[in-house]
């Protein structure tokens, strides 16, 4: 496919080239996304770790629902959130809509179910082992939630792997509450998406391609601390 | 510091009455009443499935009883740092070094900062592992790992320790090792509640033995005893290796 | 570990946050087609270096983009549908609506033509070989400008689209860029604005068929949302940018804009019946 190669060759042009508008749109995109993450990550590692450890009725409902979120689509949440940042909705007087913070909002309320709901997988899963041990150290809740999350941290890298990449893949949400501006909310995924609708399609998947490259970087970069970090504790 | 001088009164004498622990129509604890006293070594031995983790799971509090009471001499309230400690058939520690697993502990038990580093480390060199003390802890071998399970059940300093079959996956070289941790925290003033399938270990280091089987307490006596004399048939045919699991 | 974490997080967040605080800029609301013509990306760096306020264009259909005005999201609007912006205005938010500049639309289909439209100047007569050959065409859909103006010429044409429209009519609710990429890959015939098909580089086997007609005429106006309705809005900014669009030196800057020397829009501010 002849597209694919003129593909390629743009993706070459585009990296080598040191475009600064690629480059304050792929910056644009880490910004946004990894943003995203942490806060999901603030929010979700301890929600999942505590409903993991926990028994309370209408436990299993939570999980459920928690499971369900992991399958948000973007578009929806992005069209939530826009309603909720209009200024004729409520929190319209913060004047957030059309700004990367939007985007962060957009990105981090879509990835949080999936770190919720991954990590209490991981840690409900480890449970077993740790329970009665801290428990008859005199754990408590919120002392065993800290301490299974730093235990498990090596499994819990690919959950936060995994939301980025959810977060840096979508373009539903960021589309909706960021409005692509040029210069100001235009990442990655609404630049490919935007191309495309121009009928520019290789310079389309040469952004693609700069796309996965970056992310596959990221994950590289992630085995390898996780790698040393492990060599180190078991 | 002793147990005596920290606390205003003793968790023992622990009493044990009518206690029952169902799973469904199964007790695996059936109507067992008891006393444990402060002092001696207390062994529980049994067959498979007599329900011996069990009983040692309800007092130390992991688990709760279906009916009957159990109560000590003292309220241990949530929140406040343990006075009793356990140790399980297989460690469980945590992803950081052997010194750092008893540093958590003492911080769990809201020992000072300050002190925390100096009373992991005279832990260690209780159970002659401080060359050891910056290993991670997961990759030393199952003796040692269970050394440090010790260490750091030692410098909780516990009016009583539970044990759970401690050498049950370990070699005659770790078991005596650990036996004798034990038996220093034993002369130190703590209580020792043990279970073991040994009977080379019920006697090394029992003062009086429990036999439990099937859920019931069927016999009590000191070691001598017991092992010369046992009173009900049942025992007897498990000294001699004879009974069913 | 937790305190290097809330570190970063701030960090962040300042970055976030803390980027758009300080310049001055106006957010207009316009359509898909004029962004994706490129004249946008030619026309606000001019007068971003003139003003020193920036251009936020968000680029949706033209019903989108009104329903995003109406919520007082965007301080100025700038579409190209005359009856649309007109019901706007009556509603109470827009303040007065200025002609700008106009394109035309053309009739796009493949080349081999299976309806034999092409070469004509006449759209209604188009449109009806296209009904009566149930030939494919695409549909905008979306209450864009260009869609409105599809269902007008289709009313004009005598031909109740609801009525007769079949398999035939791909009814896609997307932007200009994509539907084209749709007609594209099936070769069916679209109406589409000249300033995106002159963008457009994915065009297979289509060609303009059939333009010059004086009812694919196609007007944009440009509008100040209320203030008065919505407080939100940057009235001294954005009439700054009105004013400069219809002032000869905008409309000038329009005129300027050109793909492959071919002017796309063509100025008419001074015109009152536009």
């Amino acid at each position: 496919m002849s597209d694919l190669s003129q593909a390629a060759a743009e993706a070459l042009r585009l990296i080598v080239g040191g475009d600064p508008k690629l480059l304050d749109i792929v910056l644009l995109s880490l910004r946004v996304s990894l943003t995203a993450v942490v806060f999901a990550c603030v929010v979700g590692l301890p929600l999942g770790a505590t409903v993991a450890v926990s028994r309370f009725p209408g436990r299993r409902t939570v999980v459920v629902v928690l499971n369900a979120f992991m399958g948000l689509p973007p578009v929806v949440v992005g069209l939530l959130v826009y309603l909720l940042l209009s200024r004729a909705g409520p929190l319209g007087a913060m004047g957030l809509l059309f700004t990367p913070t939007a985007m962060v909002i957009a990105q981090a309320i879509l990835i949080t179910p999936i770190i919720a709901a991954l990590s209490r997988q991981v840690v409900e899963d480890a449970w077993a082992e740790y329970r009665d041990q801290l428990r008859s150290l005199g754990e408590r809740r919120f002392g065993a939630v800290m301490t299974m999350l730093w235990d498990l941290r090596f499994s819990l890298v690919i959950i936060v792997l995994a939301g980025f990449g959810r977060a840096a893949a979508e373009v539903g949400a960021v589309m909706i509450v960021g409005g692509n501006i040029d210069g100001v909310t235009r990442v990655m995924t609404t630049a490919i998406a935007l191309e495309t609708s121009k009928g520019d399609l290789p310079l389309a998947l040469g952004l693609g391609i700069v796309l996965l490259t970056i992310v596959l970087a990221l994950n590289a970069a992630a085995d390898i601390v996780k790698d040393t970090a492990q060599r180190r504790y078991g | 510091m002793t147990s005596a001088m920290r606390a205003p009164r003793s968790l023992l004498p622990l009493r044990l009455d009518d206690v029952v622990f169902a799973i469904g129509v199964r007790r695996v604890i059936d109507r067992v009443s008891l006393t444990l006293e402060a002092g001696r070594r207390t062994v529980i031995v049994g067959p498979n499935g007599a329900g011996k983790s069990v009983l040692l799971r309800l007092c130390h509090g992991l688990l709760q009883p279906t009916s009957g009471t159990i109560a000590w001499n003292a309220l241990e309230l949530p929140g406040e740092p343990r006075r009793q400690a356990m140790v399980f058939q297989r460690p469980v520690l945590l992803r950081r070094s052997a010194l750092a697993n008893i540093v958590y502990a003492l911080a769990v038990a809201r020992v000072r900062t300050e002190h925390r580093e100096a009373r992991a480390r005279e832990a260690l060199r209780k159970v002659g592992l401080d060359p050891l003390a910056t290993h991670p802890a997961r990759v030393l071998s199952g003796g040692e790992q269970q050394r440090v399970a010790l260490a750091r059940a030692w410098a909780l300093n516990p009016e009583v320790l539970f044990l759970d079959e401690p050498t049950a996956n370990l070699d005659p070289g770790a078991t005596h090792e650990i036996e004798r941790v034990i038996g220093a925290m034993h002369a130190a003033g703590t209580k020792i509640v043990l279970v073991t399938h040994n009977l080379g270990q019920a006697r090394r280091l029992g003062d009086e033995i429990l036999f439990l089987h099937q859920g019931r307490l069927l016999e009590r006596a000191s070691a001598d005893r017991f092992f010369k004399q046992p009173a009900s048939p049942e025992a007897a045919q498990f000294l001699e290796g004879e009974l069913p699991w | 570990m937790v305190v290097t974490r809330r570190l970063f997080l701030a960090a962040s967040l300042c970055v976030v946050l803390g980027a758009h605080a300080q310049e001055r800029f106006i957010t207009v609301a316009s359509t898909t087609s004029t962004e994706q013509s490129g004249l946008f990306g030619y026309l606000l760096p001019i007068y971003e270096q003139q003003t020193s306020v920036k251009v936020r264009v968000v680029a949706l259909g033209t019903g989108q983009a009104l329903d995003v005005a109406r919520r007082g999201d965007a301080d100025v609007v700038f579409v190209h549908a005359r009856t649309a912006e007109e019901k706007f205005l009556a509603e109470g938010h827009g303040v007065k609506r200025y002609p700008v500049m106009y394109n035309d639309f053309v009739l796009i289909g493949p080349k081999n033509d299976p309806a034999k439209v092409g070469g004509g100047k006449d759209i209604v007569v188009a449109l009806k070989k296209l009904e009566a050959a149930k030939a494919p065409f695409v549909s905008r859909g979306d209450r864009s400008g260009t869609h409105m103006a599809e269902l007008d010429l289709w009313k004009a044409s005598g031909i109740d689209i609801d009525k007769t429209r079949g398999a035939w009519y791909r009814d896609t609710g997307q932007g200009m860029g994509p539907a084209l990429n749709t007609a594209a890959s099936m070769g069916a015939y679209i109406l589409s604005d000249r300033g995106t098909w002159l963008a457009f580089k994915n065009r297979g086997d289509l060609t303009i068929l059939v333009e010059g007609d004086k009812r694919l005429f196609n007007q944009y106006g440009v509008m100040l949302v209320n203030p008065v309705t919505h407080p939100s809005v940057k009235k001294a900014l954005g009439q700054q940018f009105i004013d400069w669009i219809i002032s000869p030196a905008g409309q000038r800057a329009i005129a300027g804009y050109k793909i492959n020397g071919e002017q796309l829009f063509y100025p008419n501010a001074g015109d009152s019946n536009a």
